[in-house]
């Protein structure tokens, strides 16, 4: 299958003298499911967001349906954006609004600016996001506020509001960060029948090894800025999690052939 | 089913589980009563803006030329302002007497307001004195300081004395509000610990409720201080209390010298500045104190 | 150890105290305060206000006469913080961190605000006097700077607060700056805005009176003038108008506060 996303020699420096990104280069398939891990403040969550250039990356180029990201106008970039949804560890919710109109946003993108200012939306566009949350298992929570949801049913608001935009892609940074371990499985399950059923290519950022290793396609280990694994979850050994997570490996290496087993 | 089909019809409509959404009403926004609150409320305040407007007594002003004649006042006050009915040093020593005045105000203010806080706090006393004391402190709120000051004027007659009586009022009513909250924040347990010891009701205060909300109280009663820097010098122009407030008084309605009341303008500001760089430092300390 | 702890706990208890009873002379010096009439006095207010500070019969005729004022009063409190927020709501989208288009309208956004807040109503009212003379317009304005000035600093900190997290995903989505403000950041920061509208115009109204005795106008005036004239028990008709107008309007911005925030 053709790459939907190439990153290519991308660095990222915050101030003088903080590397955030030391020439990442890797590139994800139409399609595929693929984990960023690494431990906390390797430069997980930057590079995620270099990609729809929420941060702007100092050098390199990301290729995305054969555009580079970097060169795009305001507007430009608007519209790749509408194509790329994003997935967030706090779920970033209007919290004051229902579950539809915050699953609308995902339409935003794509109306002018006075349908935008007085949240004009379809009855097509009503009735796909009322789908969408039919899908996601919220049909009953449609006109609850957001602030009286759970964790786990905020975050599926939140990847109804990605799916909305009819993207090709999911970025998701950390998702199950901040749920329990129940909800985390059906965030994790979601994602991954999104990808196999709607075809839609998932990147998403955790830092759970066991849950990287379940639902993978494809891993990609981080450590200090840098790519330093790149490739099959079957190929995962304890040394390449050392090599990964440095010191706090220790902890982590459990029984990576348990999980190979199973 | 007519929806049914419209749904099937929908881009990435592939998913195996996906079933029609049965309710075919399709609004987006659930209606509830915070929302129906908001709406009438700003409808309510749009509506008495647009009858305020249409109402105002206008007395004849031509506003072009008032407003133009506002914009050069205000240019020749902050461009060209001097002194002329006193001197530099006596303009710094009104601002010291409109200083003192905040001053002894807040102090006042503060130890009365300890006092009644300790009573209005429903953990540290009764249910019954807690909702007198703050009915009564809501009471002495709802009346405009100027009005408490020149109601004490006319038994002390105009001056330092009314207005400091009338202001330690409102500061009074202020500070008990804010104390009495932050008396109220202290875990239940602290209190029961110190009561199951043998305290006394003058030792819990002193020993555990006032060393733990001390920060909170000072920095409210230094916020209290900043207000009252402004309130003196409202009092000086309007209820002769004296200080820079009565100095910008006569600039205005007496010797009407636009650049006076610039100068003045000036001393103010500087002193309410330098007062909020300070109130911002004593906060920083004392959060990293505390 | 120990005992140099609550040695040196003591020491600051008492260098405080020290700095405070020195400023506390300084000031009465200053001031020229007489510290045994602020005693006495309040005695003998309280007994002057009982036997004359009432409304009688007869201060009842002049009723209709005192609410006419206060509906002008009520009205130029409230339209001043409307328009107010109207205006701060521009300069708080402009000049907060989150939603904030460039780092110099940011900052010059901030500075106008700055400049309004910290100076006084009753210095805008006796500016503006110059020009407007005795009309609403003088009170309107005055009590218009103040209000804009404060609500602005109130509204960029509560737009920081209520909506950082979701600008971010709604920019995201590729929302164009429009979709984001109206459709994320006002939703999230209405509740909040109105509840601080509601404090403004409560401020206003007190502040208003005094702005009435300064410029001649509205409630300020009337109760001056009867002050003035030695009606006491008309001008004390006044002051339990205004306390009743203000504890009215407290009672129902604390319903709206309940349901909506």
């Amino acid at each position: 299958m053709a790459a939907l996303l190439e990153v290519n020699h991308v660095s990222k420096q915050f101030g003088k003298d903080t590397k955030a990104l030391k020439d990442v280069h890797f590139s994800v398939a139409e399609g595929e499911f693929v984990s960023i891990i690494g431990p906390s403040g390797a430069g997980k969550s930057t590079l995620l967001r270099c990609i729809n250039r929420m941060v702007d990356a100092t050098s390199g180029e990301i290729i995305f349906d054969n555009r580079n990201v970097l060169d795009l106008k305001k507007k430009e970039l608007k519209t790749i954006r509408t194509k790329i949804g994003m997935v967030f560890q706090h779920y970033n919710l209007v919290n004051r609004l229902s579950v539809i109109e915050n699953a609308l946003h995902g339409k935003l993108g794509n109306k002018s600016a006075l349908a935008g200012v007085l949240g004009l939306y379809s009855i097509d566009e009503k009735e796909e996001a009322m789908k969408i949350l039919n899908a996601l298992g919220l049909a009953d929570l449609i006109y609850k506020r957001a602030d009286q949801l759970s964790g786990g049913q905020k975050q599926r608001v939140g990847i109804a509001r990605a799916l909305l935009q009819n993207p090709r892609m999911l970025l998701c940074d950390e998702p199950i960060a901040s749920l329990d371990p129940g909800s985390a499985k059906v965030i994790m399950d979601h994602l991954k029948n999104i990808s196999t059923n709607w075809g839609i290519t998932i990147l998403v950022n955790l830092h759970q090894v066991d849950v990287a290793l379940k639902y993978s396609d494809r891993i990609i280990g981080i450590n200090n800025g840098q790519v330093v694994y790149n490739g099959s979850p079957k190929n995962l050994t304890k040394d390449d999690i050392q090599l990964i997570y440095g010191s706090e490996a220790e902890d982590l290496i459990f029984d990576v052939g348990g999980i190979h087993a199973s | 089913m007519e929806a049914n089909e419209q749904m099937t019809n929908v881009s990435s409509a592939t998913d195996p589980f996906l079933k029609p959404y049965p309710d075919k009403r399709l609004k987006s926004r659930a209606w509830n009563k915070s929302l129906v609150v908001m709406r009438t409320t700003l409808l309510l305040l749009t509506v008495l803006t647009v009858y305020a407007f249409v109402s105002f007594d206008y007395k004849e002003v031509d506003f072009k030329e008032a407003a133009l004649g506002t914009l050069t006042n205000i240019k020749v006050m902050f461009l060209e302002p001097h002194l002329k009915h006193f001197t530099f040093l006596q303009a710094v020593h009104q601002v010291f007497v409109t200083l003192g005045l905040a001053f002894l105000t807040t102090l006042f203010g503060g130890l009365i307001a300890v006092l009644l806080g300790l009573l209005a706090a429903e953990n540290l006393s009764s249910r019954r004195v807690s909702l007198l004391i703050k009915g009564l402190v809501s009471f002495i709120r709802a009346v405009p300081t100027v009005l408490w000051v020149l109601i004490f004027a006319v038994a002390a007659g105009l001056g330092s004395v009314a207005a400091v009586i009338g202001m330690t009022f409102h500061s009074v009513s202020y500070l008990v509000k804010a104390y009495s909250e932050s008396f109220e924040e202290l875990d239940r347990g602290a209190i029961e610990a110190l009561q199951a010891s043998g305290a006394n009701w003058w030792q819990i205060v002193f020993q555990a409720v006032i060393p733990s909300s001390l920060t909170y109280m000072i920095s409210w009663t230094f916020l209290r201080f900043e207000i009252n820097f402004a309130v003196a010098v409202a009092m000086g122009a309007a209820a002769g209390a004296g200080g820079i407030g009565f100095d910008m008084f006569m600039a205005s309605n007496f010797y009407l010298d636009i650049r006076e009341i610039g100068a003045i303008t000036y001393f103010i500001l500087i002193l309410a500045i330098l007062l909020e760089v300070f109130g911002a430092g004593l906060k920083k300390k004392l959060k990293v104190n505390g | 150890m120990r005992a140099d702890y609550f040695a040196k706990k003591k020491r600051n208890t008492l260098s405080v105290l020290l700095i405070l009873t020195v400023i506390t002379l300084v000031s009465i010096f200053i001031t020229e305060y007489n510290v045994v009439k602020g005693i006495t006095s309040v005695p003998t207010a309280v007994q002057w206000a009982l036997s004359n500070f009432y409304p009688t019969k007869e201060s009842l005729s002049k009723l209709p006469d005192i609410l006419e004022k206060l509906k002008e009063t009520l009205l130029v409190s409230i339209a001043a913080s409307t328009v107010g927020a109207v205006f701060a709501l521009f300069f708080s989208i402009l000049g907060s961190n989150t939603t904030g288009v460039n780092p110099l309208i940011k900052s010059v956004c901030r500075s106008i605000a700055t400049f309004f807040r910290n100076i006084d109503v009753a210095a805008w009212a006796m500016i503006l006097l110059f020009s407007f003379g005795q009309s609403s317009l003088t009170g309107y304005f005055a009590l218009f700077f103040g209000s804009f000035g404060f609500l602005t600093r109130a509204f960029t900190e509560t737009i920081d607060e209520a909506s950082g997290s979701s600008v971010e995903a709604l920019k995201a989505t590729g929302a164009g700056y429009l979709s984001v403000i109206f459709q994320s950041v006002i939703p999230a920061s209405l509740p909040q805005m109105i509840s601080w509208v509601l404090f403004v115009i409560e401020t206003n109204i007190r502040s208003a009176t005094l702005i009435g005795l300064l410029t001649g106008s509205g409630i300020g005036f009337t109760f001056n003038l009867y002050y003035k004239n030695l009606s006491y028990d008309i001008a004390s008709l006044v002051v339990i108008v205004i306390a009743f107008t203000i504890l009215s309007i407290e009672f129902v911005s604390n319903y709206v506060r309940r349901a909506i925030l």
